[in-house]
């Protein structure tokens, strides 16, 4: 009835886990027992969970990357603490079968729904009010891939309380991760979750290619567009050429676990080498995937608050579009320990260097960008700047390991740990964050506490450098990755100090929590309520509208002359809004439920597909297509909004810019 | 203004040459082999040449972002400046030049530290072989030419260059003596190569790099370098042994374990590693010298194959 699961697979010998568990069911209890205290289900369920508008389903992207980002954080300080304890004969507090699960979730969650969920939330919230769309192409896929994103955590996490997760690492190298080395549900939940949250990210990129390459407003050619549309673009083809890779990849080591076969084997005919060149063809480009858009926040942030254009905007463009390319065939630096030839790790070696250049160039430009320029030092800029800066230093350490002989004594050590932190927290963090100060005022009309975002930000700095930098060493040291406990009392100092680096960031995230919070109480204060739309004097269509923008964006579709198009307009006089002109209705999608029913019948046919309950798999299976027929069938999907209710909300703006104005 | 850039960089190479020199047990920049000492090289050549650019580009962040602060209105302050040919000569050029520098060290060293190149001895000097086996989770070491194996330590002459050839009776590991240099991975039905060299005699850690499940923790052996004449010793030690690896002892030792202990083994049963690579294959193994597949008999892989 209820497949492999017996009562045994509850953790209930774990204290850990069940304190954690009583912990989320009081937090869930309380969270659940507000929304009905103050009568907001409906709110929610109409305005949130089935809303196809991409300005709401991007903060919802963003709050399931904050909650990301506490599990994972939580997992990072796990580890970190076992390490600072377990030496010299003493085991620590973590034995290996929990360590392991930990150090695999915390990969998998940081880069699938922390890194991922953000990135694509800032896609969400950027992308059609920079080039001055309505909405997104395929409104109904955005919050189908929301919810599937959501259910590939929620699994993850239920893997916590119910079985066990993966023990194999973030990317489950086989044959490790086959039946015959790991035959518990871990490899399981794992692959189920990415593969749900899979198709979600998939549906994301073909979303906003389709959306910047038809929706663009009338006059943005290709080369006027935002760089961080740019980057957006170049991150969405390379979802569309590297995701389905990875799906191919777990489904193959799904087939082996599955139904016995031998594709990943060690027997059989299968060949591991081939797994590791699946999944690094997609886990390559996905750092890339993951880092431009970044590098995109930074080029509209440094600009607004340097006072100046870009440096150099087409280089921008040609240097993102040559990492675009580049990305997609560096991938054999994963793995040049595995015995390829020399010409071939020469060549693999050298393509991953040469990224570097582009990458240089990138950061040239925003130097020359501060450059006779007028910096204004708005907590959005510290994270700017603290990128820059650290960055630069995991570029260098990254191409030294893209020197094959170099990586032979580099490989798999805290080096390589420390490498890529430095790009995935000073780069791909730092930027993600910066780009919520930069755009949390358009989400919600009104500004993040500077105070506490500049606390935030010199705990994350600093701390990173405490916990980043000491792994270095260690990896000179030759210390390797993912040990539970050792014994060589060289790397007991190095450890003590990565765990005070860990204090630091939890310091950092408990400063950015405390920086919403202060925000959302002080929301009202004048200095921080945004009635223009436009906070910080910036450069693209995305200010030149309210904030919040209206559901429909633009009350008329802004006409595009000029590269930094509302900074030309506000230049020039002309008012982009166009107030008190005549209104046309306008044409919008309606709300859905049927993308959160696909989640919840993909909740179902994975949790069951992980614990061999058939009957449930049946239910999800038939649940899932049926939606799917269903909303395919309905013809109700959009509506106008009539133009007198387009001319009262924008005479309502109006009318707030007018007050403001005369005070 | 070049050459005070590359005196910079220098310095600052050297600055943290001298940083990470105060630290102790740097395995990986103090080797104690010919292979280790050219990775060290090329480790500390190639930083210095990223240095050139990346010390500038950090102090001319933190230059920049003083000197053009809003507070600071004495600073010049072009409001549409955004272009200019001669910067992105410079932007371009000065990081491709030292592409263009590091490729050609690259390339070079991918053959001349390729892990299954020979490495050159004095001409008397005749290479040791070795073959390592991965085991859940202990390193097997077969000496076919003495006969002998050991558990969890790798005894070798100096200034002998040693012979690897790798392979795995269980999941992917990677087989690293930091002290000496390059790592290789383990993988079951294949097999790898790998050359090293102790030239001064020592006691160094070896350790698995590649994370193989529950026990990789302690995963680890000791690589003992010795004189010729201590090796002899050490060898006629190892024979000395009352236990010996058969199919059988085999099969009791290739079962998951933790924290082994060294153990010593007098005799081994011939082409033991080829058959642990053929049971993965159908009975068949590669001939190292002709390069052509051929049939291993043994008991080991008529038993897969019944499978």
């Amino acid at each position: 009835m209820l497949g492999r699961f017996s009562l045994a697979d509850l953790p209930l010998d774990v204290p850990i886990l069940v304190g954690t568990f009583v912990g989320v069911v009081i937090v869930g209890i309380a969270v659940l027992g507000l929304i009905t205290y103050y009568g907001k289900w409906g709110y929610l369920w109409k305005e949130w969970l089935i809303s196809v508008d991409h300005k709401r389903l991007a903060v919802m992207y963003i709050v399931l990357a904050l909650v990301a980002l506490f599990r994972g954080f939580a997992d990072a300080i796990m580890m970190r603490t076992q390490l600072a304890l377990a030496y010299a004969g003493n085991p620590g507090y973590l034995p290996p079968h929990h360590y392991d699960q930990v150090f695999s979730a915390h990969g998998t969650i940081m880069i699938f729904f922390l890194a991922m969920a953000f990135m694509t939330g800032l896609f969400n919230l950027v992308v059609p009010l920079q080039i001055g769309a309505r909405d997104v192409a395929f409104p109904f896929l955005n919050n189908l891939s929301f919810w599937m994103t959501a259910v590939g955590f929620i699994l993850v996490n239920v893997s916590l309380f119910i079985g066990e997760f993966s023990q194999c690492g973030w990317l489950a190298y086989p044959p490790l991760s086959e039946t015959q080395f790991s035959p518990g549900v871990g490899v399981d939940y794992y692959i189920i979750a990415l593969q749900i949250a899979g198709v979600g990210t998939l549906l994301t990129g073909v979303n906003f290619f389709v959306t910047i390459i038809k929706m663009r407003a009338p006059g943005m050619t290709m080369m006027k567009m935002p760089v961080f549309t740019w980057t957006a673009f170049c991150a969405s083809i390379l979802i569309m050429l590297a995701f389905p890779v990875l799906t191919v990849a777990l489904a193959l080591l799904g087939l082996d676990r599955y139904l016995g076969m031998h594709f990943f084997t060690n027997d059989g005919g299968g060949n591991q080498m081939l797994y590791l060149s699946l999944i690094w063809t997609w886990g390559h480009p996905e750092v890339y995937i993951l880092i431009l858009p970044a590098f995109g926040v930074f080029s509209e942030v440094v600009p607004t608050f340097s006072r100046k254009p870009l440096f150099g905007y087409s280089t921008m463009v040609y240097a993102t579009c040559a990492i675009l390319v580049l990305s997609l065939v560096v991938w054999l630096h994963h793995f040049f320990t595995m015995g390829a030839g020399a010409n071939v790790n020469a060549f693999f070696g050298i393509a991953t260097m040469i990224i570097s250049i582009p990458t240089g160039v990138k950061l040239f430009n925003w130097l020359f960008t501060m450059y006779k320029g007028r910096v204004e030092f708005h907590a959005t800029m510290y994270w700017a700047v603290g990128f820059m800066i650290t960055f630069t230093i995991g570029g260098m350490t990254g191409v030294m390991m893209a020197i094959p002989a170099a990586d032979f004594v580099l490989h798999n050590s805290l080096f390589l740990i420390a490498h890529f932190h430095n790009v995935i927290i000073g780069g791909v963090y730092f930027g993600y964050v910066c780009g919520m100060n930069f755009w949390f005022p358009k989400a919600f009309g009104f500004k993040l506490n500077e105070a506490w975002g500049k606390r935030a930000f010199w705990l994350w700095c600093v701390g990173f450098y405490f916990a980043f930098m000491p792994l270095y060493v260690l990896g000179f040291q030759g210390m390797t990755r993912r040990l539970n406990h050792y014994d060589n009392p060289d790397w007991h100092p190095w450890l003590l100090v990565a765990e005070v680096g860990a204090v630091m960031i939890l310091l950092g995230i408990v400063c950015q929590l405390m920086q919403l919070y202060v925000s959302v109480r002080d929301r009202n204060l004048p200095e921080n309520i945004d009635v223009t739309g436009d906070p910080w004097n910036a450069r693209s269509l995305e200010w030149s509208t309210s904030s919040p923008p209206p559901v429909y964006n633009f009350a008329i579709v802004p006409h595009v002359h000029e590269l930094d198009a509302y900074f030309h307009d506000k230049e020039n006089g002309i008012d982009t809004r166009r107030a008190g002109s005549s209104y046309a209705p306008i044409h919008m999608p309606k709300n859905t439920s049927a993308g959160l029913w696909c989640g919840l019948f993909s909740l179902i046919l994975g949790f069951a597909l992980v614990w061999y309950i058939w009957w449930a798999v049946v239910i999800g299976l038939v649940g899932l297509v049926a939606t799917v027929i269903l909303r395919s069938a309905d013809k109700d999907i959009d509506y106008y909004i009539p133009a007198e209710e387009v001319a009262r909300i924008e005479n309502e703006h109006s009318r707030k810019l007018m007050a403001q104005a005369a005070e | 203004m070049n050459r005070k850039v590359v005196q910079y960089g220098q310095m600052a190479g050297l600055a943290s040459l001298l940083l990470l020199g105060g630290c102790s047990g740097l395995d990986v920049l103090d080797p104690k082999g010919p292979v280790g000492d050219q990775q060290k090289f090329l480790i500390l050549e190639s930083t210095i040449a990223m240095l050139i650019v990346v010390i500038p580009t950090i102090l001319l962040t933190c230059w920049f972002a003083w000197k053009y602060r809003s507070g600071n209105t004495s600073a010049e302050y072009l409001k549409n400046w955004s272009h200019s040919n001669k910067l992105e000569v410079i932007v371009w050029g000065v990081p491709t030049i030292i592409i263009v520098f590091l490729a050609v060290i690259t390339y070079q060293t991918c053959y001349s530290l390729d892990p299954y190149k020979p490495l050159e001895a004095k001409a008397d000097v005749k290479p040791l072989h070795v073959e390592v086996v991965a085991l859940d989770w202990k390193w097997l070491f077969i000496y076919p030419e003495q006969g002998i194996a050991t558990v969890n330590q790798l005894a070798m002459p100096v200034n002998t260059p040693v012979d690897f050839l790798l392979t795995s009776d269980s999941v992917m590991n990677a087989f690293f003596v930091p002290r000496l240099g390059s790592m290789i991975y383990a993988m079951a039905g294949m097999q790898t190569q790998l050359h090293l060299m102790a030239s001064e005699p020592g006691d160094f850690a070896g350790e698995s790099a590649n994370y193989s499940g529950r026990g990789f923790s302690d995963m680890k052996f000791r690589a003992l370098a010795m004189p010729q004449d201590q090796f002899d010793a050490w060898v006629a030690k190892v024979r000395e042994s009352s236990d010996t690896l058969d199919d059988a002892s085999y099969a009791r030792l290739a079962a998951p374990s933790e924290a082994n202990p060294v153990a010593y083994y007098s005799t081994v049963v011939p082409n033991l590693f080829d058959q642990i690579v053929a049971k993965y294959n159908n009975g068949m193994v590669m001939d190292k010298s002709t390069g052509q597949m051929i049939h291993v008999q043994s008991a080991m892989a008529d038993e897969s194959m019944k499978e």
